[in-house]
């Protein structure tokens, strides 16, 4: 299937050079946080990626970031990212109008691994931003709806106002074969759902852990423990899988920021087999 | 290839650096400058440190005089040939605003025609370690690749090692052993020192030729390994390479990385020194006007706290983690990286740490402490 190949590189442009896109849309979805519709240069291969991958964005006189890509996968029209606004760069992202430009390198990384999932169940457990990468595999798994049995989307959140893209969410949870589950630390009189940390919700998820793949993004200590309370639950580990993020200069091991233990997050993540990545995530400082 | 031999003396030496101009070739060479010896562009054999040696030891870096007649006689004190290949400095893109649009334009360099003579052998195995950084590791490094893609290299077999030298543990040296165009002995017997050249590519053995080298005498080859293999056994200090991976992973919680980290400035110059640390950060420059930006390439170190900074803190806090970070990538994770290790055993982060911290020191506490756990073979990750 064409998605899930490597993008074919139809223009070969040096490595560092990013391509212009154009903000078309950018659309609040908590008080930091934004999701900004962005259109590459037609037929450009910065556009086609595989779910769980990211891209470079660059603001003029500004700077460079990693990014993940937040949509859907089969749509080439143009790029999706959510981002969070907590320093220069993201700030200046966030603030762009619609018609500005902005450079995109990309796509890098390691995807989520939908092909071998094929068959399977899946538990996505996401954290906080952590479900922006995750979103283009639910999607992708959506649209081929036949091909997956089960799709369970846990997530957590600091408060109700911190959750992303909530009515999606609720959407989801109405879909056949679907289970959607949302948990805050800090709930307030208004929420009526879950309090606690994502991973007391494994409890009331329905699925076979023999016929199930889960796949992690959030903060580091919630995967760690999540990973753990899932392999104690009966996924075995090769069967789990966790988006890492570190500093990233280029994105394509040049620059060697990104480095935990022996890998390069850039390329040889940032999607990881939890039996990869599982001795260094206990490493402090490492 | 199979290797020919040939002898060379001073006027023929000269006569190689004159078909290298004539063949295009910027002739580098190690000058005396700024009180170090430095790659600087050579015009003849007597812009090369003849008289003068270095003096070496942790923390200690100076030129004194030494043997007239020597001209390559400096193991471990010549700066390395990274901020040549792989510059400190270097502008990738510029990027101007027109109107709404945004104009990029690649800053590439133009290839460049290198040759480098009396380069060492730890250096080749530095820029082989190089090679599989920035050149054959998926993307190509496009400055890397101009500067390093038609270098010629003419090396020196060092027939002396320094005080801070340990190549021969870490397989790299005294001998260079490929990646030369031409390698020299410097054979110092008479008034006027003689050099046996070994040619080891097909445009080494051709620029041979073409400066009528004649064939060496049979012994000389001889000599030159016992002469090799003698400085090889001079070197005291030395890293267990075999073991090295086996150490780092059982000994990233011992409290020597603490106590040495105490000493550590987190100042980069073992990362300057280094000739293998490739890392870099890319920053952004704008004109007054904002009207343009320049996306600068400049070397960065492990050692500074941004380096793993992500929102919200750096990863590595402590000088505790960040020194761990360098001695564990240099020693055990650039094999599992790249196949080759990270170290070539130069010693120049030993002489150009103002705190004097010598890797071959920390290794060794940290190979005594790792002791049964790393002879029993156990790497606790598994690797």
């Amino acid at each position: 299937m064409s998605l899930l190949a490597a993008p074919p590189a139809t223009v070969k442009r040096p490595i560092m050079q990013p391509a212009v896109g154009r903000v078309l849309q950018v659309v609040k979805e908590t008080h930091d946080t934004f999701t900004l519709n962005i259109e590459p240069p037609p037929g450009d291969p910065v556009a086609r990626f595989r779910p769980g991958q990211f891209s470079m964005l660059y603001v003029h006189g500004v700077g460079e970031l990693p990014i993940s890509i937040s949509g859907d996968p089969e749509c080439h029209d143009y790029l999706t990212y959510t981002i969070r606004s907590v320093g220069q760069v993201t700030y200046q992202l966030v603030t762009r109008q619609p018609g500005e430009c902005i450079g995109l390198r990309g796509p890098f990384g390691t995807a989520w691994p939908l092909t071998e999932a094929r068959g399977k169940s899946l538990l996505i457990v996401a954290g906080g931003i952590g479900l922006a990468p995750l979103r283009p595999a639910i999607y992708h798994v959506l649209r081929h709806r036949g091909d997956y049995n089960r799709l369970v989307v846990l997530y957590g959140g600091r408060s109700p106002r911190d959750l992303l893209y909530r009515k999606e969410f609720a959407a989801w949870g109405m879909l056949p074969d679907t289970q959607t589950l949302a948990t805050v630390d800090y709930g307030g009189v208004s929420w009526r759902g879950h309090v606690g940390v994502v991973t007391a919700m494994f409890r009331h998820v329905r699925m076979q852990p023999d016929e199930t793949v889960a796949m992690l993004c959030g903060p580091e200590i919630m995967m760690r423990y999540a990973g753990r309370e899932l392999e104690s639950r009966g996924i075995p580990a090769s069967r789990i899988f966790l988006s890492m993020e570190r500093n990233m200069k280029c994105a394509v091991g040049f620059c060697g920021h990104c480095q935990m233990g022996p890998y390069f997050v850039c390329k040889d993540g940032p999607v990881f087999p939890f039996t990869q990545i599982k001795p260094y995530l206990d490493l402090y400082e490492l | 290839m199979r290797r020919s031999f040939y002898r060379l003396d001073r006027s023929g030496l000269s006569l190689i650096l004159d078909q290298l101009k004539h063949r295009g070739y910027t002739v580098l060479g190690p000058k005396a400058c700024g009180n170090a010896l430095q790659w600087r562009p050579l015009d003849c054999l007597e812009d090369l440190p003849g008289g003068l040696s270095t003096l070496l030891a942790p923390a200690q870096y100076r030129l004194q005089t030494g043997s007239e007649t020597c001209l390559f006689g400096n193991p471990g004190g010549l700066d390395s040939i990274k901020a040549i290949l792989h510059p400190p400095r270097q502008t990738i893109t510029t990027i101007r605003k027109a109107g709404d649009q945004l104009e990029i334009s690649q800053e590439t360099p133009p290839a460049a025609k290198l040759a480098f003579v009396g380069i060492q052998s730890c250096d080749l195995a530095a820029v082989a370690a190089l090679d599989r950084v920035l050149l054959q590791n998926g993307e190509a490094d496009e400055v890397y690749s101009a500067n390093r893609a038609n270098a010629f290299f003419l090396s020196v077999h060092c027939t002396q090692s320094g005080p801070t030298c340990f190549c021969a543990s870490m397989g790299t040296g005294p001998r260079a052993k490929a990646g030369f165009d031409i390698a020299l002995t410097e054979r110092l017997e008479g008034e006027q020192p003689e050099y046996l050249a070994e040619a080891g590519s097909s445009l080494g053995a051709k620029v041979l030729e073409e400066a009528h080298a004649l064939p060496a005498p049979p012994e000389w080859m001889r000599q030159s390994t016992e002469a090799t293999q003698k400085a090889a056994e001079a070197q005291t200090r030395k890293v267990n390479r075999q073991a090295a991976r086996a150490v780092i992973d059982s000994t990233f919680e011992h409290p020597r990385w603490e106590q040495t980290a105490k000493r550590c400035l987190s100042c980069g110059n073992c990362t300057s020194a280094c000739p293998t640390c490739f890392c870099v950060n890319y920053e952004e420059q704008s004109s007054l006007d904002l009207a343009s930006a320049q996306r600068v390439r400049l070397w960065d170190s492990c050692f500074t706290l941004s380096f793993s900074y992500i929102h919200g803190g750096s990863i590595r806090l402590t000088p505790k983690s960040r020194f761990r970070q360098w001695v564990s990538h240099k020693l055990a994770r650039w094999q599992d990286q790249f196949g080759v290790t990270g170290c070539v055993g130069c010693g120049r982060c030993i002489v150009w740490c103002p705190a004097a911290i010598d890797i071959t020191e920390e290794f060794a506490v940290l190979e005594q402490a790792a002791g049964s756990a790393v002879t029993a073979g156990g790497s606790p990750h598994g690797h």
